[in-house]
């Protein structure tokens, strides 16, 4: 009998079982969205905030093609870290992200069925749509929804998009994030996030959430509230924006082209991720005054709607 | 008569639009409806988080007949009349018109055109459309492959199904035939999301209720909201423990259901340590989850009241601990929270400029967070300034009101330092709801003086006509500061309230300052700590004006290598004049404008409580206030709130108010009230003839005394002894008293109009009993113009 057929599908290894080990949600979440058609994409190599900055989101989003695609993004939030001393908040976690476009008429459905995949009992549970509208500032993006509850606790984020980088979504892509360690300390029944079993074994071979993230949670919210240089993150931010716009310069098509594309959206929109996270550290950091905070949130909004205008002028934005 | 039935079954609507969208739906069809003659019995909508229903009892099978003549032109008209007129009329030939005579104009053709009623399943199938494409949702949305295409349908999230149906209720109903963008109608609906999740067919809303009832919808919101608030009582009850009820908690809930199952699930005894004011603020707005007190001490207990969506198969033991692992993440969240605001920021450094600015003590945690906001420099208004400039400010004016409430001058300036200090707080960040109250909790822990964190909280109240007034002197002194800067804020910034605008609540703003003062009898002359709320603002505006030469000048001087210059210009008499008119004309500007103001509030307040609001006017003039400002500003009175005799007292003008009401109410207020009128009457009259002040002056008493009748007489030695004793009374605030003076004058006052001519053939009398009255008109103003007295 080889390996394989050991752990048929029914009964999964316990290292894959989405309701006992972080990595067995995470690959059934992965295998789920693969089989409804969905490209499964990995983390973008770059810090962002949420999954929805990945340009799999924020640029496929725009522009008349259809796009399904399903990927895992590690997401950061200098202003969470608690020092690994708070069950429930943390600096890096990840999100799960899912893109349909255009959003198809049953995606509550598949919603549903993907919470079943993972083990939540519908009969058992109770699952609520609650208005939720997502607007994210610094990338120009709206649109209306819902958190997901599953008794009483939000495990994801349900988001017709309406608008993103400023241009408005035609067709409309439906967005799905789920809160990984949300949903994984859920389904195991775990009360404090490093307490999660990360590869679903027991004794000396059980790997835990803390085992892995424990010491990176101290590390960076000392980094994110107290040792992060102010003075050069405020100078990269400025790098960011000046090469950003640099690029969005540079790939202009030239006047007169038989094929206007621009040539740089992709490279100028990692500038435009890159000032956002640093923002995100500077605020952190608490050197942000309220009236710069505005000004800094529209400076990033400004780049990626640019960089919106850009992708629409390519290939991938459905430039004919 | 035949009903309409119809359900708009979308995803999950919004629970704050719900019953709005059910109104609008009800009203947008009927209206439409009765446009068209169509008149109905009743109507009801009904929502539920996954439907928008209605139900239109007792309609026409179609519309009435209307039969209409049109006129055309004279037998014999050309060809082309002809042609048109059989094109308007529909007519195929002349044969179908009619040809009516008139003895003028001669004979001419008439169509008759006989419209039979539109059915009204033919005007529902026109109207629904119409109203859904148009629906007023405060947010809507596009989606799915339609949406690739600019003017798809927008709802107000993903609309699935349309169910219409038209039909009398022994017959069978007919499916209203419509389409909007690809959606059908039919007479299939849904149950239960998960728990009857197939089609259901529907003939009308008695098979409709009931199927839904059995597929675990309750259609009905206020049903679901009884059932839940029956249901959580109950099982309060049952721990001998109070629900403590919230009916937009209640509303809000019965919205997210269709299905309400009320359970009981708990938290940690370790988590009552955390103000139950924030416990329940997180339960609520994350949760969604209702509280529950302990009878007999009124604190909160660690149990919580949830609502669920399902009858689940093991009788909801999941999805109570599920909850109750939420709520134990959010309390410890709050718990978080609560521990970080006691202790210190970091980075104290940063914050020692502010501290001292302020006058904080950076060893404290709250002080820690003022001078953090400071340091932010979080701005209050962009034309007012910052959060710390304000709370300078607010300090400042606490200090000079102080005295005069009956407070500790230090304590109230401390109080207003520490007042906004909780707003940099995580909790308040959290909860914003919880401002004023987080204050004082920390207040209290670093040891501040009982009435220091008492006025930390209560300085926002009175919030609301009904909101409770504070009652300790530092609480009112911080109070009236932080109101008065508001209001002689925006006052100096011209953004007063218009209409119903009024973004900043300065109404609520001058009613709470009018309700401190009233009710805690403050004899406080407004126009001075306007003034003195005024200045530091006006000033600050002033220097921005006339400041900004400084560069200029220095400039200019650097070039001229003068440096000597700037100062020169500086202190140069336009600079120093510019400056000093605006602060002082501000001042007497926002003092009129906002007593003023300040007067109008007063007669709402007054109106709103059933009192005589009229009478506001009769004892306060606001040109008499506007000239005692006039005085003062141009340096001729010393002593303002002498002139103004308590008009700018929002306190003594309401006890002026009563005292003469209750006058009114007597014999002697009614009678005198009527003299006076027919004095002034009569006083008008002749000065019409004589000129204005003709008859000022005092009355010849040797004239009464040696031709006068005994009335008149009489007469003139009640208003000698009568006024000055109510100007005395006036002035001592004694208004009962005043009333009293002036109620000895009446029976001089009856006597007189009943045996006195005025208009005394000799001129010698005329005048002088006119004069007399004109005295009796002086007297009555010393209390009140009567004039501005209805009645």
């Amino acid at each position: 009998m080889s390996a394989l057929a050991q752990h048929s599908p029914a009964t999964p290894s316990p290292a894959l079982d989405p309701t006992r080990s972080f990595q067995g949600l995470l690959l059934t979440l992965q295998r789920f969205w693969a089989e409804r058609g969905c490209v499964v994409l990995q983390p973008y190599d770059m810090e962002v905030g949420a999954g929805t900055f990945h340009p799999a989101t924020t640029l496929r989003a725009l522009g008349p093609k259809p796009w399904k695609a399903a990927y895992v993004q590690p997401s950061r939030r200098p202003k969470d870290g608690r020092y690994g001393e708070n069950p429930n908040r943390l600096q890096h976690y990840y999100q799960f992200q899912v893109i349909l476009k255009p959003s198809p008429p049953n995606l509550q459905e598949l919603y549903l069925d993907s919470l079943r995949a993972i083990g939540v009992d519908l009969g058992l549970h109770d699952v609520r749509f609650v208005e939720d509208d997502w607007e994210s500032p610094t990338l120009g993006a709206w649109g209306l929804g819902w958190e997901c509850w599953c008794d009483g606790m939000e495990v994801s984020q349900f988001t017709y998009f309406q608008q993103v980088a400023g241009v408005e979504c035609a067709p409309v892509a439906g967005e799905l994030t789920y809160g990984l360690e949300r949903l994984a300390m859920y389904v195991q029944g775990v009360e404090n996030v490093y307490d999660l079993n990360f590869n679903g074994l027991d004794g000396e071979d059980r790997i835990s959430y803390g085992d892995v993230f424990l010491q990176a949670e101290q590390e960076y919210s000392r980094h994110n509230f107290e040792h992060a240089n102010t003075e050069m993150l405020f100078r990269h931010f400025s790098d960011a924006e000046a090469e950003c716009k640099a690029l969005l310069a540079a790939g202009e098509p030239a006047a007169g082209a038989n094929q206007p594309r621009h040539e740089l959206a992709l490279p100028a929109y990692d500038q435009c991720i890159k000032a956002s996270h640093i923002f995100n550290l500077l605020d952190a950091r608490g050197v942000i005054s309220v009236t710069e905070r505005q000004s800094y949130i529209l400076r990033v909004r400004e780049l990626a709607k640019a960089c919106g205008a850009a992708w629409l002028k390519t290939a991938g934005g459905g430039a004919i | 008569m035949p009903d309409l039935l119809l359900e708009l079954f979308s995803e999950e609507i919004p629970a704050r639009m719900q019953r709005k969208a059910g109104e609008d739906l009800k009203k947008l069809v009927t209206d439409a409806l009765v446009e068209r003659g169509l008149v109905y019995e009743g109507a009801k909508a009904f929502v539920t988080p996954r439907r928008l229903a209605l139900h239109v009892a007792g309609l026409p099978v179609r519309g009435r007949d209307v039969r209409e003549e049109r006129k055309g032109p004279r037998v014999g008209a050309p060809e082309a009349a002809v042609q048109g007129f059989l094109k308007a009329a529909g007519l195929s030939s002349l044969d179908q018109a009619t040809i009516v005579s008139d003895p003028k104009k001669g004979d001419s053709y008439v169509a008759i055109i006989e419209k039979p009623g539109q059915e009204t399943i033919q005007a529902i199938a026109e109207i629904v459309p119409a109203v859904i494409r148009s629906f007023p949702w405060p947010k809507s949305m596009r989606w799915g492959k339609a949406s690739a295409a600019g003017a798809s349908l927008r709802w107000v999230r993903p609309l699935h199904s349309i169910l219409c149906t038209f039909g009398a209720e022994t017959e069978d109903t007919e499916i209203v035939p419509f389409e909007v963008d690809g959606i059908v109608s039919g007479n299939v609906t849904y149950g239960h999301r998960f728990h009857a999740p197939g089609p259901i067919t529907v003939k009308r809303l008695d098979d409709y209720v009931t199927s839904l009832e059995k597929a675990k919808v309750v259609l009905d919101a206020d049903r679901r909201k009884e059932t839940i608030l029956t249901d959580a009582r109950n099982l309060a009850f049952a721990q001998g423990l109070d629900l403590v009820e919230d009916e937009g908690l209640l509303e809000e809930v019965a919205g997210l259901v269709e299905w309400p199952v009320v359970l009981m699930g708990s938290f940690e005894e370790r988590f009552l340590d955390i103000p139950g004011e924030a416990i329940r603020a997180t339960i609520r707005a994350n949760q969604k989850c209702f509280v529950l007190r302990d009878p007999a001490t009124g604190n909160l207990t660690n149990r919580f009241i949830l609502v669920s969506n399902l009858v689940a198969s093991d009788g909801g033991v999941a999805i109570t601990a599920g909850n109750g692992r939420v709520v134990r993440a959010r309390l410890s969240d709050a718990a978080y929270f609560w521990q970080t605001d006691r202790g210190s920021l970091p980075d104290l450094d940063t914050l020692k400029d502010s501290a001292g600015k302020l006058g904080l003590d950076l060893a404290k945690p709250l002080d820690q967070r003022m001078a953090k906001l400071d340091k932010l420099g979080v701005v209050f208004h962009a034309k007012l300034g910052t959060q710390g400039e304000r709370v300078q400010r607010i300090a400042a004016l606490a200090k000079e009101l102080a005295p005069i409430v009956g407070a500790d001058p230090d304590k109230a300036e401390r109080a207003a330092k520490l007042a906004k200090a909780d707003l940099p707080t995580e909790m308040v960040g959290e909860f914003p709801e919880l401002q004023g109250l987080m204050g004082r909790k920390y207040a209290e822990l670093q040891g501040e003086d009982a009435s220091v964190a008492a006025a930390v909280e209560e300085h926002y109240k009175p919030l609301g006509p009904s909101d409770r007034v504070p009652t300790d002197p530092v609480s009112v002194a911080v109070a009236l500061a932080d109101k008065l800067d508001t209001l002689v804020g925006f006052w100096a910034i011209d953004e007063k309230p218009t209409g119903s605008k009024d973004p900043y609540a300065l109404r609520r703003a001058a009613l709470g300052v009018i309700r401190l003062v009233v009710e805690n009898e403050i004899r406080i002359g407004l126009a001075k700590f306007i003034e003195l709320a005024a200045v530091p603002i006006l000033s600050a505006e002033a220097e921005k004006f006339f400041a900004p030469s400084r560069e200029q000048v220095a400039e200019v001087s650097s070039m001229l290598d003068q440096p000597e210059m700037v100062e020169a210009f500086e202190n140069s008499s336009p600079m120093v004049e510019g400056w000093s008119d605006h602060v002082f004309h501000g001042v007497l500007r926002i003092q009129m404008q906002l007593l003023e103001f300040m007067h109008e509030r007063i007669e709402t307040q007054l109106k709103a409580q059933n009192h005589r609001y009229d009478l506001v006017r009769a004892v306060v003039s606001t040109s008499a206030v506007n000239e005692a400002l006039l005085d003062e500003f141009g340096g001729l009175a010393e002593d303002v709130a002498g002139k103004l005799s308590g008009q700018d007292n929002p306190y003594l003008i309401t006890r002026r108010v009563a005292a003469l009401g209750r006058f009114l109410d007597t014999e002697d207020g009614k009678n005198l009230l009527a003299g006076y009128k027919r004095a002034a009457n009569i006083l008008k009259a002749e000065e019409k003839k004589d000129g204005e002040g003709a008859f000022a002056g005092s009355p010849d008493l040797h004239l009464i005394a040696d031709a006068g009748l005994i009335e008149e007489k009489a007469l003139a030695v009640a208003l000698a002894q009568a006024t000055p004793k109510a100007e005395a009374a006036v002035a001592a605030e004694d208004y009962e008293g005043a009333m009293a003076a002036l109620a000895e004058i009446r029976p001089a006052v009856d006597a007189f109009f009943d045996k006195v001519t005025v208009n005394d053939p000799d001129p010698a009398q005329r005048a002088n009993r006119l004069k007399l009255l004109n005295q009796l008109r002086q007297a009555t103003r010393a209390v009140a113009d009567f004039d501005r007295i209805a009645g």
